[in-house]
């Protein structure tokens, strides 16, 4: 049992620590999904840019966060076991090769990887911050992934359809995602429930709604545009909704998990001093 | 083999917050940063009420969280279970500061002071090097290490000991070496029952609650 007075919300990171999960996790969700689904032309080279760009800016917030900016190059000093670290350190390797594969597309296999390999180290960060329960729980990872990788198929269909582009393939990998996304933040949701105080929970919760809602919202266009026989403009207006839907969810909820929704865990007495006569 | 830690008697604090202030004057913090402070907690409902004042602190945990997740190597973990910050390698991410499960770590960004503007002791005692950067308790280790050369025991002379510890008007906080089965901790940790904040996190903190005594029947477990 627990005495301690009421977690509250951790004041070491704030909207610029949410950025780089932001930036970074939709930056390379969009690079491994346009890669997936086989963007051509003008609109994989829009896509390489734009996920060049989420990802600089997310690295840009967080060098605004720290504390002693012109010696960041620290940050590279302990990938034996920091995340922070690992992440750092593949980043100017996925930089450089997504830049590469703007000209060279034989590159963009090689981005996609470490893409992925980023977001997996942003989805360890958190979940190495001990002091946060709804950080530390282990399907914090999945989840992160799946966000990540959600919101950049989400990218990818807000702009695909401006091209005339998106196989029906990658709209069913879209709404795959968003139903994994969805599953996986309900599965992390009902096991944080018995372990979060009051408050803290209400916080997971304020944030679960736009997630549940950049979920499900855009699986359910996903369903209507595959089920019903739409004039193509209308997919297409349908197709960009839903991607808007499922990066806005997942950009709220990033925000809000980092921003209002990690409280730590407060202090606490698994006995009471015994003074006097024992109760 | 040592392993410096404190032990913290709850029957015996009264939650004067000497130690706070001792800390504060002998470390120099900020205000808002406490390196030890003192959590005032009530449980129950009237008239069954209790209270308990409980130090806290960094707990230089044997498995530190803050440690593993540090990206520059600036928080390390000495051999005699100290936990350290370089402040010349800290770049101020604030990373342990969300690991660390007794939110015992503090950043400052700016300089501040108690009085809006900088006092002459407060001129006197700045170091820019803590600007930006993770700060936490240290077990006072430069009184440690400067106590050791000079032959005396930490956590019986006072030259050797915690600031925190020796200004204890109850003698509620003890330090010493749990490693010497002679040493004042263990013969406290030996008598009475105990326990560790968080446990089941698994870090193995350096900081050891008495909360009854070992012998005769022991007491229920907490309501």
């Amino acid at each position: 049992m627990s005495f301690g007075p009421n977690p509250w919300q951790q004041q070491s990171w704030d909207a610029r620590a949410a950025g780089n999960f932001i930036g970074g996790g939709a930056g390379c969700g969009l690079l491994v999904f346009a890669t997936l689904a086989g963007a051509e032309g003008s609109l994989r080279q829009t896509l390489l840019v734009l996920a060049l760009l989420l990802v600089g800016t997310g690295l840009l917030c967080v060098w605004a966060e720290i504390g002693r900016p012109w010696r960041a190059v620290n940050v590279l000093f302990h990938p034996h076991t920091s995340w922070m670290s690992r992440e750092a350190l593949l980043a100017p390797l996925l930089m450089g090769c997504a830049a590469a594969a703007l000209v060279w597309p034989q590159w963009q296999p090689l981005a996609a990887l470490l893409a992925a390999a980023f977001l997996y180290c942003q989805a360890r960060i958190l979940h190495a911050a001990r002091g946060i329960p709804a950080w530390r729980e282990p399907l914090t990872v999945p989840l992160l992934v799946a966000t990540g990788a959600a919101e950049g198929a989400g990218l990818y269909w807000l702009a695909a359809p401006a091209w005339g582009a998106g196989s029906t393939a990658s709209w069913v990998g879209f709404g795959l995602l968003l139903l994994l996304r969805f599953g996986l933040g309900a599965a992390w949701y009902r096991r944080l429930v018995p372990v979060l105080r009051p408050a803290a929970l209400s916080a997971v919760n304020r944030a679960g709604h736009g997630y549940n809602a950049g979920s499900l919202l855009p699986l359910a266009l996903v369903v209507v545009v595959m089920a019903a026989p739409l004039p193509p403009w209308l997919a297409g207006l349908l197709q960009a909704l839903a991607g808007g839907l499922a990066l806005g969810g997942g950009v709220l909820f990033k925000f809000l998990l980092v921003t209002r929704a990690g409280f730590n865990q407060g202090f606490a007495l698994p006995h009471l001093p015994v003074r006097g006569v024992r109760r | 083999m040592t392993r410096w830690a404190m032990v913290a008697d709850l029957r015996r604090c009264v939650g004067c917050q000497t130690c706070t202030a001792a800390c504060k004057h002998a470390n120099a913090t900020p205000p808002g940063v406490q390196w030890r402070r003192v959590i005032d907690m009530e449980f129950g409902e009237y008239p069954d009420v209790q209270r308990a004042f409980v130090p806290v602190g960094c707990q230089h945990c044997e498995d530190p969280p803050c440690m593993h997740v540090c990206p520059s190597t600036a928080t390390r973990k000495r051999a005699d279970g100290i936990v350290t910050i370089d402040y010349d390698l800290c770049i101020g991410c604030a990373y342990c500061a969300v690991a660390c499960p007794y939110q015992a770590r503090y950043k400052t960004d700016r300089p501040t002071f108690a009085y809006g503007r900088q006092s002459e002791h407060e001129r006197q005692r700045h170091d820019d090097a803590r600007i930006g950067v993770a700060t936490k308790c240290t077990f006072c280790v430069d009184r440690i290490d400067s106590g050791l050369a000079q032959g005396l025991t930490p956590g019986v002379d006072p030259e050797a000991t915690p600031a925190c510890v020796n200004a204890c008007i109850a003698q509620a906080l003890a330090f010493g070496d749990t490693d010497d089965p002679g040493s004042n901790v263990s013969r406290l940790l030996a008598e009475n029952q105990s326990f560790r904040m968080h446990e089941e996190l698994g870090t193995g903190p350096g900081f050891h609650y008495l909360w009854d005594r070992k012998d005769g029947d022991e007491a229920p477990a907490t309501p």
